[in-house]
């Protein structure tokens, strides 16, 4: 019994991150209508400057703050000068773009940095509060930024006249043009908060998995598992999805068909949810006119 | 080029240029003879690759340039190709020529199974979906149950057939030729599905599915079907990739071969046929041109670091993409209705520059 | 290159070097890739993909290289060294091999990287005669000299290791309970199989045996499932990134088992530090290189040659990776056979002096540990020694071990 909670905390810790993760992936799905392969080498990117102002004597929080600023606006910034001008472009030419930010970043990030792991300092404390390795501070501290940043898009998305005219924008983007919705800088903006969300992801990830330029990779698939598990459109629903996988994937690894297979055991349930239900767990369908 | 996939297009046939390009395809290793070259046979194994992954760009844009299926995952049919080839020839003792037609078959019944669950996905979802096949296959590989045929980690290694009849060719040469013919029997056999009733079929439904159905096709049955010859074409490629390389492995069939077939198939032009070599050839050509770029930039900068060649790929990519978003082939057209103006035969061709925009749906 | 030859000097090599010269001087013959004034080396690395951290060894052997150049070169000729990125994608290696070897029309491949990229070209390197020398990986099978006489590795193999570990366990543990954590590929295997050998009697005890993939995130669950097991022995074969996961994580749920840490991911400044000096106390691991953070070192030439030659013509890097260690001293041994060679630079010659290595001394590589090879050997370095981890580096202990002496 205590091996099953411990493998379920563990779970829950690992789907923290993917959480988070998958909040990025929804976050720029829901404010673009795109799927953003590079959206984890953004924030591994994002990450490695907050690493250097950390690393040149800016207290933690500063740099946490700085770093999600920067990388705002270096979200703003792609979509204004390398996506705008492909808005009228076929879907897979983007897809091309995302492949090609996504070596970019990477590549960069290696000539830059190197390949070699390195240290990200920990906002919250190293020890473990329950006396059993059930869990460190610092993962709870993950869920609890993860959760706020849910709670914080939530609202956005609901009640604020930003976020409703940015979902405006992506979903229909002639009707809200129709409305005095500026669609290009909304996008823009989606792309900056993306950015952001990510490059959160990436600080509160690299203390647990060291940062590294390969840092995201492995993580993005759990994170597009959770994100599809509960509905990439929605944010509750990807943060929960998040965390189902997360455990799901622990407690089969550990009890059914071992470690080699447990990703693929994960794919198949996403697989299998999407059959039963397309539009994820908690998603809604989107029931398209003609 | 242009013209070249203009007359491939054109309901009459195969087109005179597509047979001058082929017999060209088919004349390159006779060089060899005349041209004494030590490095010819690298040459030929360069232009196996290409082939190789014409075909299995072939594959991916029969599925979503002519029938609207995004997929992620068509490394997961090349790498069952590969090992479906390897097993035979080195269990079975089946000859590797016989395996081609095999793999095809084993690939078929795999896509047409997936295509099942893929019925129920559109757009994001089913390119996630397949994006999850293509990480799990190399796991799959890997998977002690099943190690003793497949090697496990270690892969399998293979002989490198010997030219048959006492040819007097090159190993190389004779493999060279042996992916042409397999790569024109694919075309060709594309080509008529696709000027016949059933490629209409698969387009109507690509272009509008609702509208599809309601005229009496079954897409379901299309779409699935689809889904297997692409993987079956796919397999082919991947047969005889293991073939030429000689040895496969878990390693060889990552995401990232996923990743290099879509990047093939959208810089060579959606839903063009002729595209689909230029994009084979692209995924050959343009890793090893990055990494000179990078070479000459180092030394005629005098830099201190190497400047990564995949940052230059991934430049490449995206000034590709700003000028020609529809793709080599579909800039072609484009350059030339520019020039020459519009002809009313290039209606069928332009069905290659197809442009779905990325909000219409 | 003073500064390298002094080095040399010391540690007593030059004897083997003024001899290999001599009787080869007589005529010239030259094999592909050499003329008077070069010699063409090919290599292909992960520079790209996710071994990418061990590309750091390629850049190193480059700046050795471009050091040798420009103090003269190999008897007169200069080293034109390609290295290849190759994604550790066996097909994208045998593409390369395939130019290095027929295009580019290379004397030899060095210290290319990998396992499965190597099996891929082992068989095409043979058929060419090409050597395929100084492998950068430690399976066993490069050592075959009667069926792939083309092919050598370098560094200790994994059996040798792994047999070492199992030994040391089976001489010290009174009721060993032995967990095995490893990556699920070839490298992973191979170690385990090794193990397996040093450990036949004591096989029963291994209550764990535990993989990752290369693709996890994290192997938090893996650590616990070994701890749940009732394991008081660790064997952890993993690489770097997941290596100093495993450290961290062991002491952050204050599991304490005895630690050994292969070689590969022993590197101070690659897994220890980042993990944190204060979690690796104790670990246990077998080196046949010296760790360069050892103070113990600090006065020895070679240390100083090489710190010297970090400094000027590699100043980017980080000392304190362990493959800017094995990187130099692999290319010391290559400039070596091919200096042996004299004007004879054929295939064939190169493939000769590199198996008739006797007693070569080569900076950094640890006192005693020495390369030996022969016409049947083809392992070059197969002693190593136990070192823990104290303070903030390792230090050595027992004697020089090796596979061979207790066999």
């Amino acid at each position: 019994m205590e091996f099953f909670i411990q493998q379920t905390a563990a779970g829950l810790t690992s789907g923290a991150i993917y959480a988070c993760v998958a909040l990025g992936l929804v976050m720029i799905y829901v404010s673009t209508d795109h799927i953003n392969f590079a959206q984890g080498e953004m924030a591994m990117f994002a990450t490695y400057i907050a690493w250097m102002l950390i690393d040149a004597g800016v207290p933690f929080w500063l740099a946490f703050g700085l770093t999600a600023l920067i990388a705002f606006v270096g979200g703003l910034l792609i979509q204004r000068f390398i996506l705008k001008p492909l808005e009228t472009a076929p879907v897979l030419a983007l897809v091309v773009c995302f492949i090609a930010l996504l070596s970019i970043f990477n590549a960069l990030a290696g000539m830059i940095w190197s390949y070699t792991i390195k240290q990200f300092p920990s906002p919250f404390p190293q020890y473990d509060i329950s006396g059993h390795g059930l869990v460190s501070v610092q993962q709870l501290g993950v869920v609890a930024v993860t959760l706020v940043m849910l709670g914080i898009l939530t609202v956005f998305f609901r009640y604020t006249t930003l976020g409703l005219a940015m979902r405006a924008a992506a979903q229909n983007a002639s009707s809200a043009r129709l409305m005095g919705v500026r669609v290009s800088w909304m996008l823009a903006l989606g792309w900056g908060l993306a950015a952001a969300i990510g490059s959160i992801a990436g600080m509160l990830v690299a203390p647990i998995v060291f940062l590294d330029p390969n840092m995201m990779t492995g993580i993005l698939v759990y994170g597009f598992a959770g994100a599809l598990v509960g509905g990439i459109g929605n944010p509750m629903g990807a943060v929960a999805g998040g965390f189902i996988v997360g455990v799901l994937e622990n407690l089969v690894g550990s009890y059914i068909i071992g470690n080699e297979l447990k990703l693929t055991f994960a794919l198949v349930v996403v697989v299998g949810v999407l059959i039963l239900k397309p539009a994820g767990l908690f998603g809604q369908i989107i029931v398209k006119r003609v | 080029m242009a013209a070249l996939s203009k007359s491939w297009a054109t309901k009459s046939g195969f087109g005179w240029m597509a047979i001058v390009f082929w017999a060209l395809l088919a004349v390159l290793p006779l060089i060899g003879f005349i041209h004494e070259d030590p490095s010819f046979d690298y040459y030929m194994f360069m232009g196996q690759s290409m082939l190789i992954y014409g075909i299995a760009v072939l594959g991916l844009n029969l599925l979503i340039g002519f029938n609207g299926q995004i997929s992620l995952g068509h490394s997961a049919f090349f790498a069952v190709g590969a090992y479906t080839t390897a097993i035979l020839m080195n269990f079975a003792g089946i000859p590797y020529w016989a395996t081609i037609p095999i793999a095809g078959l084993v690939c078929f019944g795999a896509g047409f199974l997936f295509g099942f669950p893929a019925l129920k996905l559109e757009g994001h979802y089913l390119a996630l979906a397949t994006f999850t096949l293509a990480i799990a296959v190399p796991q799959l590989l890997k998977y002690k149950a099943i190690a003793g045929w497949t090697g496990g980690v270690g892969g399998v290694l293979l002989d490198k057939p010997d030219p048959p009849f006492d040819l007097p060719l090159s190993a190389d040469q004779f493999l060279y030729y042996l992916c042409l013919i397999v790569a024109m029997a694919m075309f060709w056999i594309v080509f008529n599905l696709l000027r016949g009733r059933s490629g209409r079929a698969m387009m109507a439904i690509r272009d509008h599915a609702m509208a599809a159905g309601t005229m009496g096709i079954d897409t379901g049955l299309y779409k699935t079907l689809t889904f297997g010859i692409s993987a079956a074409i796919t397999g082919v490629a991947g047969a005889l990739s293991a073939i030429t390389v000689a040895y496969v492995a878990p390693d060889s069939f990552t995401l990232q071969l996923s990743v290099s077939f879509l990047v093939g198939l959208v810089i060579g032009g959606i839903a063009s046929l002729p595209g689909c070599l230029v994009g084979g050839a692209f995924i050959v050509l343009v890793q090893n041109s990055s990494q000179s770029i990078s070479d000459w930039m180092k030394v005629t900068f005098a830099l201190r670091y190497d400047v990564p060649a995949w940052a230059i790929y991934g430049i490449l990519l995206l000034v590709l993409m700003y000028f020609m978003p529809s793709g080599l082939m579909g800039g072609a057209t484009a350059l030339k209705e520019k020039l020459f103006g519009r002809s009313a035969k290039d209606d069928a061709a332009s069905d290659s520059a197809t442009v779905r925009s990325s909000h219409g749906d | 290159m003073t500064i390298r030859r002094r080095g040399i000097l010391t540690t007593g090599a030059a004897v083997g070097l003024t001899l290999g010269i001599g009787p080869a001087r007589a005529a010239k013959k030259y094999g592909p890739g050499v003329t008077d004034t070069e010699i063409k080396i090919g290599q292909t690395m992960p520079y790209s993909g996710n071994a990418s951290a061990y590309g750091v060894a390629g850049r190193c052997q480059a700046a050795y290289f471009r050091m040798i150049n420009e103090a003269g070169g190999i008897n007169g000729r200069k080293i034109n060294f390609i290295s290849l990125d190759d994604g550790y994608s066996p097909p994208k290696t045998v593409e390369l091999a395939r130019q290095l070897v027929e295009r580019d029309q290379v004397l030899l491949l060095f210290y290319c990287l990998g396992t499965q990229t190597n099996t891929a070209i082992h068989k095409y390197m043979n058929q060419k005669k090409v050597p395929h020398l100084f492998l950068a990986t430690g399976a066993s099978k490069w050592g075959n000299p009667k069926d792939f006489p083309w092919s050598m590795g370098w560094s200790p193999d994994y059996h040798t290791e792994g047999s070492i570990y199992g030994k040391h366990i089976l001489a010290n543990a009174k009721d060993p309970k032995i967990g095995i954590l490893r990556q699920n590929d070839d490298m992973g295997n191979d170690y385990l199989d090794g193990v397996k050998e040093g450990l036949a009697a004591v096989w029963k005890h291994v209550v764990a045996d535990v993989t990752y993939e290369a693709t996890d995130p994290t192997v938090d669950s893996q650590i616990l499932q070994l701890r749940a097991s009732g394991a008081n022995i660790l064997l952890n074969i993993s690489t770097p990134k997941f290596a100093a996961q495993a450290i961290k994580k062991i002491a952050e749920i204050g599991w304490k088992p005895t630690h050994y840490l292969m070689s590969v991911a022993a590197s101070v400044g690659a897994v220890i530090k980042p993990a944190g000096m204060e979690n690796a106390q104790g670990i246990i691991t077998a080196q046949y290189a010296k760790d360069v953070t050892d103070p113990a070192w600090a006065t020895s030439p070679d240390f100083i040659a090489w710190n010297a030659f970090m400094d000027k013509w590699n100043p980017t890097a980080n000392k304190l990776e362990g493959s800017n260690v094995t990187g130099y001293a692999s290319a010391v041994t290559l400039v070596e056979v091919l200096k042996r060679c004299g004007d004879e630079l054929t295939r064939e010659n190169v493939m000769k002096q590199a198996a008739s290595l006797k007693k070569l001394e080569v900076p950094l590589l640890l006192p005693g540990v020495l390369i030996n090879t022969g016409p049947n050997d083809f392992y070059p370095i197969q002693s190593v020694r136990m070192a823990r981890f104290e303070g903030d580096h390792w230090v050595l202990f027992g004697d020089l071990l090796s596979r061979d002496a207790e066999a």
